[in-house]
């Protein structure tokens, strides 16, 4: 077990953990923003640079500070380490620098993007963000390319995290896509017109913190904060089919895994739960899902109160139906009308 | 002063094929190398005092001793030859004069560290020095120096050359072992260090070419015998390679602590400056260490004269000193433009970043379009603070040292040159060819 300090909150933690996930262990506004860490991924991080903090006192053995601002989400802990996060200004504003690189070239076209309201750019540019750009130049632009039926790249606003590299490499049985290039041209593309197909691939679409990957079948059909996540399960050989179902009005708009607190999926789910059922009939319903992080969408209070209510009897009405073979979801808290 | 271990006996015949080589007194370090225990070779190597030609100086015995050795598990020796940093070309040099002396260096090393395969990474576009590096190790096959059991002492060493794509990030030893492994050269996150995983996992150290070069010399002479040369920590000789505006461009070998003056001017080296023109400034070390104007490059701030070594170059931090880095020894005369050459290198930094992380990703690319409004004559004074801005937002902040070889000169640049980015905004577009500007005014040249 090692015991680290972070803005002057202690924590024991076991040995080989990093400093992101001590702070995670610990909670609040001391946890670095991550955008290219994934838990759920392995050799994931260190790329974006947004998790950077300074290492005041490097164990209790060796005191001595680190030289440079460490990734934390890479960076293992050591028994009496001191770390500053928000407590220290120049972490701060190497932030607020490294927010700045990321959206120099980004689109910032958030109203067309599918995207938008669960972002983590935007929520990064928000918290951690300066209100205007220093650039004035043309930002980078990259021709569109076809990557499949399912799935759609834009990699205009891509950051280059390679959360999807790694979960092609990890979860999918092949990895027909890969970053092409270098520098500020480096894209994340197929080689020679491949397609992304390969089962579990539509997890790349709930890892992107961005909205380079977006899923086709959802493409520019609603607003998230105009949809209601409800929590649903089914029987599935592939994966786990815990998921996430996205309703406006009686339909189910798109099927999502769930995700934590930290926008980081629970279980991954096959591309067949995802893509191919979209009926009411295809779930069990749990009820409404609870969205920790603050958020645009948690902002329409659907789970609370007269919603919340209306809810609970429309899934039982529903389940009830669904028993006598009918389908019915007008009235109630799947209607946005009703909120 | 003035003693030379790598590039003497040049003038030989045939000193780029093995009985060339052995004439001069080579391969003869090998026999003795491996009646030796290899931790007596390290010893030595700690002793001399080597330290790491390719830029940041590391003591190379105390790499080799941070070697991890878990049983059964083979490590490797590789050699950096991607030799890319501008204004940086001895190596190149070196392995195209005398490429058995890289190959008996790499055998000692290795046989020093325990490792049976070892690698020499050559930089794509030097195709011809790959081809010399073949022959020459034919050579040494064919002659009982690699393969099995060398020279009897039952140490086997196979060492393969490797072509690079010619990418500078390969030269950063984690890039490298990447491209090594066939992947991407992009450079990995730090810790674990190469010496515990390093090429295929394995624990690896990555030496420099001149620093292997060395490593014949310290066996025959003795650990000792080297520290005796150079100045203070700053032991042995150092090939630099000087170009610019000098009479003499070209590879110098020197014994380190020759004062900065003495290099520039004495004929024995750089002969002065061209066409009798005064000193501006000096890039010591390859484009990525700071620039220094003629009056800090000459003396430290305390006065005293500034010598070619790690300490006396690096003496003042960056606030009023450099580094020797790889030897790049870049001289400008009174008509160079700070500002354009600035923004030249600033121009390689933003191609050759890998894309891996944001800071050097986007920041590159940005210095280099502020950089550029300068040379197109519309800049304003808040684009040189803008700058400023950039490069302290990258510096430390990146996976490897490219954020920082980027940040460095733009730093230095505006720290000692301001004037002339003043100069840049105020003549506005008269400054987009600075000749032609002196003669529409019909102004006497600076």
């Amino acid at each position: 077990m090692a015991k680290v300090t972070i803005d002057g909150k202690s924590i024991e933690v076991p040995d080989g953990t990093t400093i992101l996930n001590a702070a995670r262990m610990i909670g609040g506004d001391i946890v670095p923003p991550a955008m290219c860490y994934y838990s759920k991924l392995k050799t994931s991080g260190g790329y974006c640079r947004t998790c950077l903090v300074k290492v005041a006192q490097g164990s209790a053995k060796d005191p001595r500070p680190m030289p440079k601002p460490v990734p934390s989400c890479r960076q293992t802990v050591m028994d009496g380490m001191v770390v500053e996060n928000i407590t220290s200004p120049e972490i701060v504003e190497a932030r607020a620098g490294v927010v700045e690189f990321l959206l120099l070239n980004h689109p910032l076209d958030c109203p067309i993007c599918d995207q938008a309201g669960e972002c983590h750019l935007q929520d990064l540019g928000y918290e951690h963000g300066k209100m205007k750009t220093r650039y004035e130049f043309k930002r980078r632009e990259f021709e569109k390319i076809d990557i499949g039926d399912k799935i759609k790249l834009h990699m205009t606003r891509c950051i280059l995290c390679y959360r999807c590299v790694k979960v092609a490499d990890q979860l999918c049985s092949c990895r027909n896509h890969g970053v092409m290039n270098r520098g500020d041209v480096a894209e994340i593309s197929t080689y020679i017109e491949n397609v992304v197909d390969k089962d579990m691939s539509g997890n790349m679409i709930d890892v992107c913190p961005v909205g380079a990957l977006t899923d086709k079948t959802f493409r520019f059909k609603s607003r998230v904060w105009f949809t209601k996540p409800v929590d649903a399960h089914r029987t599935c050989d592939k994966c786990c089919g815990k998921v996430r179902l996205w309703y406006k009005g009686e339909e189910v708009l798109r099927v999502t895994a769930r995700k934590d607190k930290y926008g980081e999926v629970e279980d991954w789910i096959c591309n067949s739960c995802r893509f191919d059922h979209k009926k009411t009939s295809d779930w069990v319903i749990e009820g409404a899902s609870h969205i920790d992080h603050h958020s645009v969408i948690s902002a329409n209070h659907y789970e609370t109160g007269k919603a919340l209510e209306n809810l609970k009897s429309d899934i039982e009405r529903h389940q009830k139906q669904l028993k006598e073979n009918k389908f019915a979801l007008g009235q109630g808290a799947m209607n946005p009308n009703n909120v | 002063m003035g003693r030379q271990i790598l590039i003497n006996d040049l003038d030989k015949e045939g000193v780029n094929t093995l009985s060339g080589y052995k004439a001069i007194g080579g391969y003869t370090a090998i026999e003795k190398a491996l009646k030796m225990k290899p931790e007596e070779i390290v010893e030595e190597v700690k002793k001399s005092g080597l330290r790491g030609r390719g830029g940041a100086g590391f003591p190379a015995g105390m790499k080799w001793s941070f070697i991890a050795k878990p049983p059964g598990v083979p490590r490797y020796l590789v050699c950096n030859a991607d030799e890319s940093e501008p204004g940086t070309f001895k190596d190149r040099f070196l392995m195209e004069k005398k490429p058995h002396i890289l190959i008996e260096g790499m055998i000692i090393s290795s046989f020093a560290l325990g490792a049976n395969t070892s690698y020499i990474y050559i930089r794509g576009e030097m195709m011809y020095v790959f081809h010399i590096l073949e022959k020459a190790i034919q050579e040494a096959y064919d002659a009982g120096y690699l393969g099995k059991n060398i020279l009897g002492s039952g140490y086997d060493l196979d060492l393969h050359v490797h072509c690079g794509g010619g990418a500078y990030i390969c030269g950063e030893e984690t890039g490298l072992i990447e491209s090594l492994e066939g992947k991407r050269g992009n450079p990995r996150i730090k810790p674990p260090f190469p010496a515990v995983v390093g090429l295929y996992g394995c624990p690896t150290v990555v030496n420099n070419v001149e620093t292997l070069a060395n490593v014949p010399w310290i066996v025959n002479n003795s650990g000792d015998e080297y520290a005796k040369i150079g100045i203070g920590k700053s032991t042995g000789t150092k090939l630099i390679s000087a170009s610019g505006h000098i009479n003499k461009p070209g590879v110098y070998e020197i014994e380190l602590g020759v004062p900065v003056e003495e290099f520039i001017f004495s004929d024995k080296y750089c002969g002065g400056i061209r066409n009798g023109k005064k000193l501006k400034a000096v890039v010591a070390g390859g484009s990525s260490v700071p620039i220094l104007p003629t009056e800090l490059i000459l003396k430290t701030a305390k006065g005293e004269p500034r010598l070619m070594s790690y300490e006396s170059l690096s003496d003042g931090g960056f606030q009023t000193g450099t580094m020797l880095g790889s030897g790049g020894f870049i001289v400008m005369d009174e008509d160079t433009s700070i500002v354009k050459n600035l923004w030249n290198f600033t121009r390689f930094y933003h191609h050759e970043s890998c894309g891996q992380c944001s800071p050097c990703r986007e920041g590159t690319g940005w210095m280099e379009k502020v950089l550029h409004k300068f040379i197109e004559g519309h800049a304003q004074t808040k684009d040189i603070d803008l700058l400023w801005d950039i490069q302290r937002k990258i510096e430390g902040k990146t996976i490897c040292p490219l954020g920082e070889a980027a940040a460095w000169p733009v730093a230095a640049a505006i720290r000692h040159f301001r004037s002339e980015f003043e100069e840049y905004v105020h003549q506005g577009k008269n400054m987009i060819d600075v000749k032609h500007y002196y003669r529409l005014n019909n102004l006497q040249e600076a």
